[in-house]
């Protein structure tokens, strides 16, 4: 990541936010926006799947890949790992053309968890959120009210990652947190 | 809510989408060749029956991907959908 005498402090975009139980903030992460053909897309690259059906998610270790559309991908790795991550990709995608962006600072995740987790997305999310419509392991973009958001679904806890441009970082976590107020004795 | 099929990711709630306006309007191969009357038909003229109708539709909060779908004017239902290139699969078709 590029570093500048004159870089802004960055101040974590949930600095002031009061998290009810099963709603949690979740620390930074790298995250890259890959596009890539569909017809290039077979293996993996640097530890990211790239060859699992459209609106899933792969996991190897803490590396993290989403697959958004036909030719993209959300990639998801430890903050700490963002050089590396790009390089890794860079290198093992060769002559294939891609594009790969770094979305790190645009994005920020929360973690919705518990019984009632599904019921607290719904309050803004469209998407039938039933086991059998969305079981672990989904991965897609969709909405939340009115800010787009991805959504995965990591266990079957359950537990779910929202994801969403950190400018909208507030309204999504304040939309979730009133939403677990009907919850509140369950979560 | 009405679900709207997507070609790549299924089902999926009409808020995700949005509506690019009639398809298979086939813009013409030398612009300069067309006359003023053709050329505003082109950007202009577009059906509006009552039954099935071709549209393209854009899964905009979801794979991003545009697409064709044939809906029912009257009922809002959503026959048939199908990705960009790919023949009208109904009567009326290219
Ligand atoms: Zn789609």
């Amino acid at each position: 990541m590029l570093e500048t005498p004159n870089a802004a402090r960055r101040v974590s975009a949930f600095a002031d936010a009061v998290s009810p139980a099963g709603i949690r903030p979740l620390p930074g992460a790298a995250r890259f926006a890959l596009r890539l053909r569909e017809a290039d897309a077979t293996g993996e690259a640097a530890g990211f799947r790239l060859d699992q059906p459209l609106n899933t998610f792969a996991a190897q270790g803490d590396r993290l890949s989403l697959r958004l559309g036909p030719n993209e991908w959300l990639l998801i790795g430890p903050e700490a790992d963002a050089d590396a991550i790009a390089a890794e990709i860079a290198a093992a995608l060769g002559t294939r053309f891609h594009t790969l962006v770094d979305i790190g600072h645009r994005n920020v995740a929360i973690e919705v968890k518990g019984p009632h987790a599904a019921d607290i997305l719904n309050a803004g999310c469209p998407l039938d959120l039933f086991d059998a419509r969305f079981p672990t392991g989904t991965a897609t973009r969709t909405l939340l009210g009115k800010a787009e958001i991805v959504l995965m679904r990591l266990d079957d806890a359950p537990t779910y990652r929202v994801e969403c441009w950190r400018s909208f970082a507030t309204y999504v976590h304040d939309f979730l947190t009133e939403a677990a107020q009907e919850f509140d004795a369950g979560t | 809510m009405l679900l709207i099929p997507c070609p790549y990711c299924g089902e999926r709630p009409e808020l995700e989408f949005r509506c690019g306006g009639e398809a298979h309007i086939a813009r013409a191969a030398d612009p300069s060749a067309v006359d003023d009357g053709a050329w505003s038909e082109f950007l202009f003229s577009r059906g509006n029956p009552k039954g099935l109708y071709a549209e393209r539709w854009n899964h905009a909060h979801g794979c991003q991907r545009w697409f064709n779908a044939i809906r029912d004017t009257a009922s809002d239902r959503f026959v048939e959908s199908y990705k960009m290139g790919e023949k009208r699969p109904l009567p009326g078709g290219e």
